[in-house]
Parts: C-alpha cells; structure tokens; sequence
C-alpha cells in the first residue's frame, strides 16, 4: 500500500513537470504560429501585386471601390502614430509622476489604495473607453474649443493615455523600487532635500525602467482597437491639429475584416497591416525588454 | 492528488449530464444576420414571431450587408438581411461553396434619409449636390456654398458616412455618387443609430441612413432630383409612387429553396402581420397594409 502510493507520487510529480514545460514552452509556440498565421493569410499579396510606394506614400485607401481599388495606408499610419504621440506625451509624464508618488511620498495606507485604483483603471473594457470618447468626451471638446466635431485625435490621445497610464505607472514604480534604500540613505546624509534626491539619484538610477514602461505604454497605444475606433472619429486624414478626425491601422482591420471577403485582395492587404501592426509592437517590446535586461545586467 | 483529479472528473461529468438535460426542450433557431439599417425590423419581427411560434427562436444580429452575405456564403446563416442587391459574383461564391442558389425575397423598402442637424436651416438638397458634398472631387466643403449659415457652428461641412461594408455606404454610392468614390476624411460610423446620434450632436454636420433612425435632434431634408425639380421629403407614400429619388429594397437571402421552419417564418414576414411591423418600425411595407 505505501509502496503504490510512493509510485503514484512519483509518477505524478513527473506528469506534473512536463504539464508546467508545456506551458513555459507553448507561449513561444503561440507566438510563432500567430505570427506564421499572420504572415501566410498576407504572404499572398505581398509577394504579388502588393506596391509598397502606394500603400506607405498615399493617403488613398478605398479598398472597396468600384472603379479604382486604391490601397494607400498612410493617412492610417499617420492616425495610429499622432494619437500614439500624443497619448504618450499624456501618459509618460503623468505616470512617471504618479509612480514617483506611490514610491516615494505615500505611506503604507494610502499607497495600496492608489495601487487597487490605478489597477482597476486598467480592468475597464476598450469599449467602455469608446464609449465614455463619444458620448461624454465629444460635446466636452466642441465646447471647450469650439471645434466642428469632438471625435479627434485629442480625445482619441486623452483616452489611450488613460488606458495605457496604469501599466507606465506599475512598471515606473518597480523601477524605482528596484533602486536600493542606500542610494536613497547616501543621498540625504550628504543633506540632498527630496526633490534633488529624485531628481539626482532616483530618476538616473531607474532610467532603463522608466524607459522601458514608457515603451511598453507605447506598445499598448499602438494596439488599442476598440477605443480608438469609436473616439478619434475614423475618419481617412492626415491630421494637422489635434483637432482633426483620423483613422488608425487597428480600427481599420476591426471596422473591415469582417465583410471583406477571405483570400481576397482587400483581405490580405488587412492582413499586410496587421503583419506591420506586429512588427511594430514586436520591435517596441523587443527594444523595451532589452533595455530592462539592460539594468538586470549590470 | 489521484482524489482531487477523481472529485474532478465527477463534477465534470455532472455538468456534461446537466448541460445535456438542459436540451430536452427542443427549440428550432433561425439564424439571421446581415444589414445595419434593417436590425431594428429584425428584431421586431423576431420578438413579434416568438408569440406567433413560440418554440421557434429568431437570433438577429447586425453586422451589416457585406457581412450577412459573407456569413450566407459561409453557410452560417439561414437567412441573410440585406440593404442592397447581391452581386453576381457573390452568388457565384455561394454557388461554388454551398453548391446552393441563394434565393432572394422582398421584404420593404427603405427610404434613405439625408440627416443634418435640427437648427441647420437647410430644408431641402438635390442628389447633385450630394454628390459634390460627398463625391470623391466634389466642391462643396462649406454650408456657405448652399446658402445657409448655422447658429453656433462653424462653417465647415462635417460629412458622417458609413464603414465601407455597409450597405447603406454601398447603395449611397451607386445611388447618389453613381458609382463614384466617396471624398476621403469623411467621419465614418459604424452603424445607423451612431451616424444619427453624432449628427444629433454634431451642428455642423450631413449624413445618411434609412428613414427609420429618425431622432427629435436631427432634420431630415427633402430631396429632390435635380435642381428646379420639387424635393420631396421621405414618406411611406412618397416611396411608393417613388417621389422620393433614394429609396431601396429591403431584402432577404436564403441558401436554396427554404424549408421547414424557415420557410414559415418567411412567409410570416411577407404576410400582413409581418408587414405590419415594417410599417411600426419606420420603413415601407411591400404593399399597403390595411391597418386594424
């Protein structure tokens, strides 16, 4: 009886050990086949008939015309990089600013209050992101700024900033936690007042980690679908304020893929974007994630 | 270890059981997707057939036109509403995937209705000035170009327009711009009640969608063919003598001859008590239906 039971141990534990490589293994497994799935639903026109001058040089993109199918990205491309810029120079400063907060003025109570909030900021849904954009954002921007519509790349920025602040914010806040409590003790015995110390010794100490949440941040801008969709207006523009409506590559694979029909031309050159969408999102990671290996090495 | 992993195949096995029971009841589903503009009559007719045939359940969604058709060459959907006509190469599609002919039924009309503003002084539009408004290369930018000035908005035209897949966008195109494309920068929604609602809001604004999406904060213009022609607004009447320039079929798809409980609920829309509600909705039924 002891005997079996020991066996069974043993072989579970074994069972059990394969189970977790399974898993540690699958993610790289997923990620290449997405990747590979990706790739093979556009390889088809983009080895074929697809003109890399027309699609980032012209802002035309009239994928379903009746009598010139033009597919020409770049007004999309110029929509995903204005609200991304302009969601960035929301969220980087604000939520730096609030990690230094959290880190390094609040106490115990406080602290994990702010850090329960900022993390329910990022359990709201895109949509509901969407939707506060275009029914309480809109009429605010029209009056505030006397603009003809509200659905434009200030409101599309205001609203990834706010989604994509809570990740800049617990990855800044790790960064400066990571920088050890001697720096900190160095710095004021040598009579440094608080704002020297961050200003001096924090924000130095915990650049790469900074640097890395303001690139993930980006990562998340660039993806963000659904919000940007309903609240920048989705409209084909190269924008020259903020005050104009534009369309970015995400909202146009959601507004599109649906009805364009599979294997078809206009069905691919989606799949184009999203192979571009990746390579960008694959690059910001990939740099961030260096950067971060950057402080573990030294 | 081996008692946890044992209480587990049991509680799934209880649930499989359970779920299993469940499907005794059996309930006939009609799947039915496609057009924006004819959803809202969906849902009416679905919810109204539910009294009429109770274990028959009617799932409606949206989508719009391209994508009802898509899902009929799919062969997901038995019935496939629809803004606009099918095209020729669509039914060579569905042929070559389903092996079946898709038949068409007319199920309404629909008035296309250009929305502005309710303090837009405008009152009426000719389709050639739609063209220039909306047309790729069209003039018109500005309300000033129409003679108008609106309180409280600048005077910039603010064009909302639809997702390329709709078949209001298509039929908009063919109908007004005449094939042509539309101008690019155009705010486009993704759906009937979006484009009304932002024009509600938006003072500046023109847009289109079927008759039905009326709202108190947006006008509906009269429409007339050609400058110096009367302009006529959008009515149930006005669409059956064909006053009113933009008006389209409301159709409805099926993969072959229908059968069985779709043929039912077919037929039970094309009756009087299913044109009834086309009429309630807001759109334009087959023929007069008299009202009692």
């Amino acid at each position: 009886m002891h005997k079996q039971r020991r066996r069974w141990e043993v072989i579970a534990e074994a069972a059990m050990e394969v189970l977790i490589r399974l898993c540690g293994v699958s993610a790289i497994l997923f990620i290449l086949s997405i990747f590979f799935f990706v790739f093979r639903e556009g390889a088809g026109f983009l080895f074929g008939g697809f003109d890399p001058r027309e699609f980032f040089g012209s802002i035309e993109w009239y994928p379903t015309s009746k009598t010139n199918v033009r597919y020409g990205a770049l007004a999309l491309i110029a929509g995903t990089a204005s609200v991304s810029l302009l969601a960035m120079s929301i969220a980087v400063p604000f939520g730096i600013g609030a990690a230094i907060f959290i880190s390094e003025f609040c106490g115990g109570r406080l602290r994990e209050i702010l850090k329960i909030i900022i993390e329910l900021l990022a359990a709201i849904p895109s949509v509901v992101w969407g939707f506060i954009g275009l029914t309480v954002m809109n009429p605010i921007i029209m009056r505030l700024f006397d603009a003809p519509i509200g659905l434009n790349v200030l409101n599309g920025g205001i609203i990834v900033a706010l989604m994509s602040s809570p990740i800049i914010v617990s990855i800044s806040e790790d960064a400066l936690k990571a920088v050890p409590d001697t720096y900190r003790e160095a710095a004021l015995a040598l009579g440094a007042t608080k704002w020297q110390l961050i200003y001096r010794v924090l924000l130095p100490a915990a650049k790469n980690g900074l640097l890395a949440a303001g690139l993930l941040g980006v990562g998340r801008a660039v993806g963000e679908t659904m919000a940007v969709l309903m609240a920048t207006g989705h409209s084909i523009n190269i924008p020259h304020s903020v005050m104009d409506s534009v369309r970015t590559l995400t909202a146009t694979i959601a507004a599109e893929l649906g009805e364009a029909p599979v294997h078809s031309e206009h069905y691919q050159v989606l799949f184009i974007i999203g192979i571009l969408l990746f390579s960008i999102t694959f690059v910001i990671n990939l740099t961030a994630d260096l950067v971060v290996r950057g402080i573990r090495g030294r | 270890m081996l008692k946890s992993a044992l209480t587990g195949v049991a509680i799934l096995s209880l649930f499989i059981t359970g779920c299993s029971r469940r499907k005794e009841v059996q309930k006939t589903i009609i799947q039915n997707t496609g057009s924006d503009t004819m959803v809202n009559l969906a849902q009416a007719w679905a919810e109204e057939y539910t009294r009429v045939a109770p274990l028959v359940s009617v799932e409606v969604s949206g989508g719009g036109s391209g994508t009802g058709i898509a899902a009929l060459i799919a062969g997901t959907v038995d019935i496939a509403n629809c803004s606009r006509v099918i095209e020729p190469e669509e039914i060579e599609r569905a042929k070559k995937t389903t092996r079946k002919e898709p038949r068409e039924f007319l199920a309404g009309y629909d008035a296309l209705a250009v929305f502005v503003h309710k303090d837009n002084p405008l009152e009426e539009i000719t389709l050639e000035q739609l063209a220039e408004i909306f047309g790729e290369g069209g003039k018109i930018e500005r309300w000033s170009q129409l003679g108008v000035r609106i309180p409280g908005a600048r005077d910039e035209i603010v064009r909302i327009s639809r997702q390329s897949n709709s078949g209001t966008y298509v039929y908009f195109r063919d109908a007004v711009l005449g094939g042509r494309d539309f101008k690019l920068g155009s705010r486009d929604m993704h759906g009937s009640k979006d484009c009304v609602e932002l024009i509600s809001k938006t003072p500046g604004a023109i847009g289109y969608s079927g008759m039905g999406y009326v709202t108190p904060g947006v006008k509906a213009l009269r429409v007339a063919k050609k400058a110096g022609e009367t302009a006529y607004p959008p009515t149930v009447e006005n669409t059956l003598n064909q006053n009113y320039p933009i008006a389209r079929p409301l159709l409805l798809y099926v993969l072959g001859e229908p059968s069985g409980e779709t043929k039912k609920y077919l037929d039970w829309v094309l009756s009087d008590a299913g044109q009834k509600i086309v009429e309630q909705t807001g759109y334009v039924p087959v023929r007069p239906v008299s009202q009692s």
